[in-house]
């Protein structure tokens, strides 16, 4: 019963939070900023933002202070691809926005308009310190060459969730892209060629081709409008690749079309980890992927992310499971485990993803004018028997509950209780 | 199961249990013939080894600090705080270091569904009818699949391999223990009992149904396998009835027997109580309802796989004695894992029921200590206060109870088989590996060896330098 009261007050407290002012004291932040690692430190939240963090911080009178003596305070993690809002039951169609079915390109899909911030995932995860995801097209069904534009959303709200839209163009090469192009890898990246060069090409002849004066294009006007800023090198071209030989062949079409490239998958990076860090290209990687569960990842290896950071390649960790986004504190652990330094691991669930979306001058770090995304955490994020205790997205108190809480605490109560009543009369917190 | 390709139905091979034997001279003829397919395993070779100064987990739910382990002769010689080490024995210094049982997965797909994932090497469903009960995962199973070695270096010594879970009977399951080998007969643990995979709720409904056959709803699943339970008793009766008959008159009198039927064999088997039945289960409401049928034809459910609501009825597993193997935290792939908490394992152990963690999976089979790791913290955070030693036995004893082979493996008593993981720390820890591992006291797995580290030949040749295993 007590544990009811708690969460009933854990609720109303944040609901009634907003833009309140937040002292966090006494813990080891890791501010991943200038600032470092501050021992005994402050965070203080005003008005959404990280306001000032050192060990010296004047905390105003009126702040709400939250005593993190002996815990990590780390800023909150970023998936840097997911599908938050747009799967609910993977397996239940209604409730899948991902993808367009059977469309090769879509370039101008957005999965920004389908996003819905209520979904049962978002709490789940958020309670477990996850605070912003990149919401990706995903393919479902045949897939995609380029399926589409993400979104950049914050997790902590149902109102301006959106943080960037569109954030990024994603596609697919490799082993799906050549089964979509028809049977090989030439194949789609000649297609892929076509349609860029076409977005090329409408850009420089808009009017003729209005005026039915243009050749036709492989796919429609919006198309070609959507691909725009990927061909002026503004937004960020995410493929999905994982062969060297494949990821090869993604940096020279970048380099052709002076694409800002970035790597998903990745498996084999580690192999070509001098070409990617000479051009820039960061990487996207489930740091646990180790078989060679297909021809293009036969050189998968616990060590990939290790290789690549020594190697300069800047790198985010994506498990490409949004029901437990949450597991990527495991992941990063494991990567530490075969090698990758611990700073270097929490950076790449935090930081990093978004230094890769050009969003660290909002994001990813714990300092002054930045979003106020952080954690604590009962001990090293990274462990696999830590906990969330506290999380604030955009300096909004999260309420740490959701509904795999409620259905713990109500068959709980069966379990010790005797359930005099079925359980469905158990209400474990006011709605 | 979670989503293995339903496409791949090109014809499985299926060895015919009863050629082998055709030529031999007068076979003894009965209801349940000898094992067709006989383990050929011989443990590695080995030296009597004493593990000194480790933190021991003993899989009873027992910690030693401080103690000592000797393996002999494939067992476990001695356990306790002090060992002496005879003067043939390999001494390890274990100091902060952590020993435990070996690990055991009683639900794998390695072999059946391995690396690479292609066409042909899908082989862990027969779909073709929904009950192939006839099956069976052992011959299907890839022995070369890299998945065995690296799911070795995360401390597994013994698996069950299921077939998938696209049937409502899906075939007999076979336990291996995980030791190189270039046919699934040398890994096959001596003497294991097999099992029966059985599959409610969505996964058959939805191949089936999908196709316009029986089954298409939860309705048709149920009514599938008691009619095949039906079907089994008639054929289980005819054979006791013929042998009967040789019995009282002699063989000649008695006429021919039965025709054999593979399928209704095994499920003979399992009504005889020689076979038990896995099944892969999701929701509180199924379960209870298949604990209904096992009552009505008399066979025994040994666990419930996935059983992601669990912790909805601990109290009934209890009372049943079906263990539930579960995930730390999988859920919301589809509708019947939409209520998955990560408090389920310790709330159906602290019910008294018989809990463990199952992967599923040839990445999280590399990590059930981590999984193991979650599930306790989980519980802990729900008020749950069981020790790590405890929580061990989700990954030991209690898998080797759902095997039968609680007698052999599953915990670090003497004279069991000497199954057992040092690992560089707590296994509690994401930054903790296995650093060796033992199967019937032979190192199997060193990973400051690499001698002792296998490489399958698929790796060979298109081994890429730097990709472990």
């Amino acid at each position: 019963m007590k544990r009811i009261i708690i969460l009933i007050a854990a609720l109303a407290a944040a609901m009634s939070a907003g833009a309140q002012t937040i002292a966090i004291t006494g813990g080891t932040v890791f501010t991943l900023g200038p600032a470092g690692k501050v021992e005994h430190g402050t965070v203080l939240i005003e008005n959404g933002k990280i306001a000032a963090v050192g060990a010296n911080v004047r905390i105003p009178g009126d702040a709400e202070r939250i005593d993190a003596t002996g815990k990590i305070v780390t800023p909150g993690i970023f998936d840097p691809e997911s599908q938050f809002g747009v799967v609910e039951v993977s397996a239940v169609r209604e409730t899948r926005d991902a993808a367009i079915k059977d469309m090769p390109f879509s370039a101008a899909f957005d999965v920004a308009a389908a996003i819905n911030p209520r979904s049962v995932l978002i709490p789940v995860n958020r309670i477990a310190g996850v605070t912003r995801a990149m919401v990706a097209p995903v393919s479902t069904g045949k897939g995609h060459i380029i399926a589409g534009r993400g979104a950049i959303i914050d997790l902590g709200s149902t109102e301006n969730f959106i943080h960037r839209d569109p954030a990024a163009m994603f596609a697919t090469l490799g082993e799906s892209g050549a089964d979509l192009a028809g049977g090989s890898r030439a194949a789609a990246l000649l297609k892929l060629r076509e349609v860029l060069q076409d977005a090329k090409d409408y850009a420089d002849n808009e009017d003729a081709w209005a005026e039915n004066r243009r050749r036709g294009y492989a796919v429609s006007r919006l198309d070609l409008e959507a691909l725009q800023p990927v061909i002026q090198g503004k937004e960020p071209l995410v493929v999905e690749v994982n062969r060297a030989s494949d990821i090869e062949a993604a940096l020279r079409l970048a380099q052709e079309f002076r694409l800002k490239l970035i790597v998903a998958g990745g498996a084999e990076a580690w192999m070509v980890a001098d070409k990617l860090a000479a051009a820039h290209v960061p990487v996207l990687l489930n740091p646990l992927e180790d078989l060679p569960a297909h021809f293009e990842t036969l050189g998968a290896t616990l060590e990939n992310a290790a290789r690549l950071q020594k190697a300069g390649v800047l790198i985010a960790f994506a498990t490409g499971d949004t029901h437990n986004a949450r597991n990527v504190t495991q992941a990063a652990g494991n990567a530490v485990a075969y090698g990758l330094p611990w700073l270097a691991a929490l950076k790449a669930i935090t930081l990093n993803p978004a230094k890769i979306y050009g969003m660290d001058d909002m994001l990813g770090s714990l300092e002054p004018g930045k979003a106020a995304d952080v954690v604590i955490w009962s001990g090293d994020p990274l462990e696999l028997t830590t906990a969330a205790e506290h999380v604030f997205i955009a300096g909004r108190k999260i309420p740490m509950v959701s509904r795999q809480t409620l259905l713990r605490d109500r068959y709980l109560h069966e379990l010790r209780d005797k359930g005099a009543l079925p359980a469905e009369y158990v209400h474990p917190v006011r709605r | 199961m979670k989503y293995r390709p339903l496409l791949s139905l090109a014809p499985a091979i299926i060895f015919c249990a009863g050629l082998g034997t055709a030529h031999a001279a007068e076979p003894a003829v009965s209801e349940f013939p000898p094992d067709p397919f006989p383990s050929t395993y011989r443990p590695l070779p080995s030296q009597p080894t004493l593990i000194e100064h480790a933190t021991i987990y003993t899989g009873t739910g027992a910690r030693i600090d401080d103690g000592a382990v000797l393996l002999r002769d494939g067992k476990v010689a001695a356990i306790g705080k002090r060992v002496a080490a005879p003067k043939d024995a390999v001494v390890i210094d274990a100091r902060g270091k952590f020993v435990t049982p070996g690990l055991i997965d009683v639900h794998s797909h390695l072999g059946v569904y391995p690396s690479p994932a292609v066409d042909a090497t899908a082989n862990g469903n027969e779909m073709t009818n929904p009950n192939t009960a006839q099956v069976r995962s052992e011959n299907s199973v890839w022995p070369e699949d890299p998945g065995f070695n690296t799911a070795r270096a995360g401390g597994v010594t013994t698996l069950a391999i299921l077939p998938g879970s696209g049937n409502l009977i899906g075939g007999r399951t076979v336990v291996l223990k995980n030791v190189p080998a270039t046919t699934v007969q040398a890994m096959k643990f001596p003497g294991a009992p097999y099992g029966l995979k059985m599959a409610c709720g969505e996964n058959p409904m939805r191949v089936y149904g999908n196709r316009g056959q029986f089954p298409s709803t939860l309705m048709g699943d149920v009514a599938g396998y008691r009619q095949a339970f039906a079907d089994a008793q008639a054929y289980d009766r005819a054979w006791k009835a013929w042998e009967a008959k040789v019995k009282a008159k002699g063989r000649a009198a008695a006429g021919a027997p039965p025709a054999r039927d593979l399928k209704l064999e095994t499920l003979a088997e399992v009504l005889d109580g020689r076979i038990n039945v896995q099944m892969h289960c999701y929701r509180s409401d199924e379960m209870k309802t298949m604990l209904d049928v096992s009552k009505e034809f008399g066979f025994k459910i040994a666990a419930f796989h996935h059983a992601v609501e669990a912790y909805k009825i601990p109290k009934l597993l209890a009372k049943s004695g079906t263990c539930a193997a579960m995930w730390a935290d999988w859920w919301g792939f589809k509708m019947e894992a939409w209520d998955g908490i990560r408090a389920n394992i310790a709330m159906v152990d602290a019910a008294g029921a018989c809990a463990m963690i199952h992967s599923d999976d040839e990445n999280g089979i590399q990590r059930l200590n981590q999984e193991v790791a979650k599930a306790w913290a989980a519980g802990r955070r729900a008020g749950i206060d069981v020790s790590k030693a405890h929580a061990v036995m989700w990954m030991t004893l209690n898998p080797a109870k759902d095997l039968g082979l609680a007698d052999q493996i599953g915990s670090l008593e003497k004279g069991k088989n000497a199954d057992v993981v040092i690992w560089s720390g707590d296994p509690f820890s994401v930054y903790t590996r296995a650093d060796k591992v033992f199967v019937d006291g032979a190192v199997v797995y060193d990973r400051q060896n690499q001698k002792r580290q296998a490489v399958s030949d698929f790796k060979l040749g298109s081994f890429i330098k730097g990709s472990a295993l």
